[in-house]
């Protein structure tokens, strides 16, 4: 009896000393971890902050540093257009693979598509940033981006997008590659939202005489619809931070792009190319201020895309 | 005793992987009655229903071998279209599943899906699916909120209005009050024996005294096969097999 009281007592004791360690390894990594970035982030960028201001920084398109004058307009433009025309090209293609693999590919197939796709996830960023130098900028650039101009430069509105001289170091390919980068992330969000319908739901659609497609149109998609919200959100938060494959591509270039294949820069790339040029203390600091920016953005925009994933969890597991 | 609607002859069913699921059911099911299948869980009475409107199609690899006939025509040939036969046989759920849409839309859908446009008709067709499902007089003011607003037991009756939207000969429930409370169960209850006015129905129960209160027939089954059948108020008062005894006495299950 005895024995077995000092042996609960010592349970106990390593219960309560395991409680703590986990507690606060979570504690950490969840909550002091990025409060420590955004701080040491706020700290280094604070003379950049004092000096130029939020706002003038944030609407300036200088980047001179011999003239020790900056600004984060163009990164952070460049930041958002090839985020935006990657989740562009990258949201319908995701949300038909989703649905080809979870309606429509044969059952033994499905694991098989799901992994290779998933797998694509796993090649680092920097193979594709090679890939996308070596043979889709030249692709690009001798090939695809001519035929473009010659084609639809005289179209109004949309001719702009293509003048200039064709290089493949340009927004064009950046955003391919990057959309080709998100992909897997995309569609497995979406695949998993599908799967977490129940059947009878699906099942309610067919019961009534529906067919395929428009169980998928009119009941699969609106019902996942906040799940496919959060999962193009979730991974346009990958593409604003994606640095090695951007760098490659982007030409790094400060200049606001105006079509299609001018270079440009995001804050990735000014980050990735600069750190190591950064002699004076207000350069340097200038470039921890777009760190921090971004950094908001990315924690935002994560955090937006949660809230919509959890909508569809509530409302299904019961 | 009426005609048949249905007839079930010597029907085995084979789950993916060749799992004999039915063994050799022969079963009628008459016109304008309810007709319960009951038994213990795994007893393929789901499994039978679910052979009604083929919804065993929807997933590879399931096999039927026999006949079912709805007025004459084998459901189970080849060239039947499935669209088709599931507006003839409509199907109520063990849960309420609403779609995403509001209160009139989830009536319209199947209405629409049959290419029905003409807005009036659709109002005219909604209301009274509404209506005969018990549930007009609690929504009609509030047709365009979402069909989510409504309690569990509202969006059961929902579910049972979009069904006979649609005006199928046969519906088919599958345990449809299991996931309500008691009061909102004995309102689907009533609703049930109130729709074989119009539509043939079969139901599929856990709940003995809820068979013995809406259904006209009983079709009692035990590992995939039917024991017995027979009027509802013969199977609960005399029923011939001994298994059937046993079971409606709560000797097991």
């Amino acid at each position: 009896m005895e024995a077995r009281k000092k042996a609960l007592n010592q349970a106990k004791l390593f219960e309560n000393v395991f409680k703590v360690v986990l507690g606060s390894a979570a504690l950490f990594v969840g909550i002091l971890l990025p409060l420590v970035i955004f701080i040491s982030l706020y700290k280094e960028s604070s003379l950049a902050i004092n000096h130029f201001g939020v706002i003038n920084f944030l609407t300036s398109t200088d980047w001179d540093p011999v003239a020790e004058k900056f600004g984060g307009l163009v990164p952070l433009m460049g930041t958002f257009i090839a985020t935006f025309l990657a989740t562009l090209i990258a949201a319908p293609i995701s949300i038909g693979i989703a649905i080809f693999l979870v309606e429509l590919s044969p059952n033994k197939l499905k694991p098989v598509f799901s992994t290779a796709i998933e797998l694509l996830a796993g090649i680092p960023s920097i193979i594709y940033g090679m890939w996308g130098l070596f043979v889709m900028a030249p692709l690009f650039g001798e090939k695809i981006e001519p035929w473009l101009t010659e084609n639809f430069q005289n179209v109004p509105l949309v001719g702009k997008l293509f003048e200039g001289s064709p290089t493949g170091i340009d927004v064009m390919t950046t955003s391919l590659v990057l959309s080709i980068m998100i992909i897997p992330f995309m569609s497995s969000v979406v695949k998993d939202a599908f799967n977490m319908v129940p059947s009878i739901m699906r099942e309610s659609a067919y019961a009534l005489g529906a067919t395929k497609w428009e169980v998928i149109k009119q009941v699969m998609i609106p019902i996942t619809a906040s799940s496919i919200a959060g999962g193009l959100i979730l991974s346009v938060g990958r593409a604003l931070g994606e640095t090695m494959a951007v760098t490659f591509l982007a030409g790094n270039v400060n200049q606001i792009p105006k079509s299609l294949f001018d270079p440009f820069t995001t804050i990735t790339v000014a980050l990735a190319n600069q750190f190591t040029e950064a002699d004076t203390a207000i350069y340097l600091s200038s470039l921890y201020f777009l760190a921090l920016i971004l950094f908001v953005i990315s924690f935002f925009v994560l955090y937006l895309s949660k809230i919509m994933l959890l909508r569809l969890e509530k409302k299904w597991k019961v | 005793m009426s005609s048949s609607r249905m007839e079930v002859k010597n029907l085995n069913f084979y789950y993916a992987g060749n799992k004999l699921a039915l063994k050799n059911i022969t079963l009628p099911v008459y016109d304008k009655k309810v007709t319960a299948l009951i038994g213990p869980s795994g007893c393929g009475k789901t499994t039978l229903l679910r052979c009604f409107n083929r919804m065993h199609d929807l997933y590879p690899g399931n096999r039927y071998e026999g006949e079912i006939l709805l007025d004459g025509k084998n459901i189970l040939d080849k060239d039947v279209d499935l669209m088709e036969l599931r507006t003839k046989v409509g199907m109520v759920f063990q849960k309420p599943t609403p779609f995403p849409m509001s209160i009139f839309d989830n009536i319209a859908y199947g209405l629409k899906l049959q290419g029905i446009k003409n807005k009036t008709e659709l109002k005219d067709r909604v209301e009274e699916a509404l209506k005969n499902a018990a549930l007009w007089e609690e929504v009609k003011d509030r047709l365009n909120q979402s069909a989510f607003s409504l309690s569990g037991g509202q969006q059961q009756r929902l579910c049972i209005a979009r069904t006979i939207a649609v005006k199928p000969e046969v519906v088919l429930f599958d345990e449809p009050t299991s996931a309500l409370d008691p009061i909102s169960t004995s309102k689907i209850e009533e609703l049930i024996v109130e729709l074989k006015k119009d539509h043939t129905i079969v139901i599929v129960t856990h709940n003995m005294q809820q068979a013995a209160r809406v259904s006209d027939y009983t079709a009692f089954m035990y590992l995939g096969e039917l024991i017995e059948f027979d009027s509802t108020d013969v199977i609960f008062t005399k029923p011939n097999k001994k298994l059937t005894e046993d079971y409606i006495s709560g000797r097991f299950g």
